[in-house]
């Protein structure tokens, strides 16, 4: 009796200490930063009238945006398919049960996770002044962008293979090369093909805002539009840049709940 | 041997060799848009593909500089330094996610499809949530900084919508695969809406929602550091000052003091994750 009593007191002490900790957590949060709610109410009516310049949408603008939108595109395809050949190498060289040598599987996992901290914005900035002002430098953002994602996701899953077939192709004396053909790859490529979609559904939203360090795509004018006040025309990117993320995003899911 | 496999394959009833050639031609078509999609976009890449002429020097000055951070910038007097803009971006990320979380609660009921009667409810909930998140944190930004003015606020609030969108969607499908009768149960026994929610919803659901929550935390830590891009607060502004100046030095401190905030994070958020579910 003793022991429960005990037992409840504690769990509530903790329950208590970290409800403390995250009101001190906010409350420093506020302070740091200077949250006014003020502000905020005061500031409600700007923002409609921001939505309001924003209407009516400029329809026109359609037929200028869809050449960067469509390079847009573009860079999203080329950059998740480059991240996910190269991740290949680093999705075997991750997994506990293909490369067996923690000496090799630990610092590829940390390499990864070095990659994965990095924003993609922030890539790309970094690209530009080697590839120069276009969607080249986009291309390497994402590529370097979704091989994190991909080979993260994707090593998890070949971790999580049947042993089995692995076994059998070993006693029957297969080769590093065939093991992995034969054993590893039939079981994991369709894991493999939907993280390779989930990650390009991320990435086409990426690259709409890539273009604002100069990254390519539709990025550049959506920042030129909101630098000069063409709030109609920004409106009109954006619906834009909803309709393609959404039409992307049904096919991608549908393919994906066919493959798995 | 060829007359061997032709025979085989006439052996075989009719309906399976009539599925056998509908997957072949499935798998063409497939692979057929495949190859256009891909000829499509690599023409395109082609044709604008272009190396910056004096390539090679920048990457040797941003190596350099990243090889060679400026320690210095971590703590200044005066406050402008790497580590007050670290704690700044931090701030923002939480109180963000706060705001989200807190938003979110009424969308994931509105999207659950066992919360209400009606399928179009949850439908519409489902679609509206679909709709916030795919409007990028910086354009969100760009509105609230229309209404708060230049800083951190922006940010947060930014931050507070934009992750409205995916928190909705988990906590929906959290409350989606709760046991429900425990809350029959409950409504048998005659207790009011309120202490159904309070003893029956509350409790099942609380692990998985401070789990996504801190989940979505390690996500907005991570979009706090660019959101000083368009000047809503947090460690973006001095980096992009720094790379449109290129003091690669500064970009380098400025790189490895986020990567080392995302990581510790990851691993602090990560570690109480496992003790939650």
């Amino acid at each position: 009796m003793m022991d429960v009593a005990k037992k409840r007191q504690l769990s509530r002490i903790k329950t208590l200490l970290s409800v403390i900790f995250l009101l001190l957590l906010l409350w420093g949060s506020g302070y740091r930063t200077q949250v006014s709610f003020q502000d905020l109410f005061s500031g409600i009516p700007n923002i409609f009238s921001a939505l309001a310049d924003m209407l009516p949408p400029d329809w026109g603008y359609f037929d200028y945006v869809t050449g960067p939108m469509l390079e847009t595109i573009r860079i999203a395809i080329l950059g998740t398919t480059f991240g996910g050949i190269l991740s290949i190498p680093i999705i075997l060289l991750s997994s506990r049960n293909v490369t067996r040598s923690p000496f090799l599987f630990y610092p590829a996992r940390f390499i990864l996770n070095l990659i994965r901290t990095i924003p993609e914005l922030l890539l790309a900035a970094l690209f530009v002044p080697i590839f120069g002002i276009g969607p080249a430098a986009g291309i390497c953002a994402i590529t370097v962008f979704s091989l994190g994602i991909i080979a993260k996701l994707a090593y998890e899953a070949v971790e999580a293979i049947d042993p089995g077939p692995l076994e059998a192709m070993t006693a029957v004396g297969a080769n590093k090369i065939q093991w992995v053909f034969f054993g590893v790859v039939p079981q994991v490529a369709a894991h493999f093909m939907s993280y390779f979609l989930y990650a390009f559904e991320i990435n086409v939203r990426a690259a709409v805002i890539l273009g604002y360090v100069g990254a390519g795509g539709i990025g550049i004018i959506l920042n030129n539009m909101l630098a000069s006040f063409q709030y109609n025309r920004v409106i009109t990117i954006i619906l834009y840049t909803l309709i393609v993320v959404a039409i992307i995003e049904f096919i991608s899911n549908k393919i994906r709940e066919k493959l798995l | 041997m060829r007359t061997e496999t032709v025979n085989k394959k006439a052996l075989l009833p009719k309906d399976v060799r009539k599925r056998l050639i509908w997957r072949r031609l499935k798998i063409g078509v497939i692979a057929a848009i495949v190859i256009l999609i891909y000829a499509w976009a690599f023409r395109g890449f082609v044709k604008d593909f272009k190396i910056n002429p004096n390539a090679g020097q920048s990457i040797k000055a941003i190596f350099n500089g990243i090889i060679h951070p400026d320690w210095d910038y971590i703590v200044e007097p005066g406050g402008e330094d790497l580590l007050h803009a670290l704690i700044d971006t931090l701030a923002i990320a939480v109180l963000g996610t706060f705001i989200s979380a807190v938003l979110c609660i009424p969308f994931a009921f509105w999207a659950a499809r066992n919360m209400s009667r009606r399928r179009w409810i949850s439908g519409t909930g489902k679609f509206v949530l679909s709709a916030i998140r795919v409007f990028p944190e910086l354009i969100m930004a760009i509105l609230f900084i229309a209404a708060v003015g230049l800083g951190p606020f922006a940010g947060i609030l930014a931050l507070g919508f934009h992750s409205v969108g995916m928190l909705g969607k988990l906590f929906g499908e959290s409350i989606e695969n709760m046991d429900l009768s425990p809350r029959e149960a409950l409504i048998a026994s005659g207790a009011n809406r309120l202490q159904t929610l309070w003893f029956a919803i509350v409790p099942q659901v609380l692990p998985e929602f401070m789990s996504y929550t801190l989940y979505r935390f390690e996500v907005s830590v991570r979009a706090a550091t660019i959101l000083g891009i368009v000047g809503a607060g947090g460690i973006g502004a001095p980096l992009i000052f720094a790379l449109q100046g290129h003091t690669w030095d500064r970009v380098g401190i400025i790189l490895i003091g986020i990567i080392v905030m995302v990581t510790i994070i990851d691993y602090i958020s990560g570690a109480i994750r496992k003790r939650l579910v």
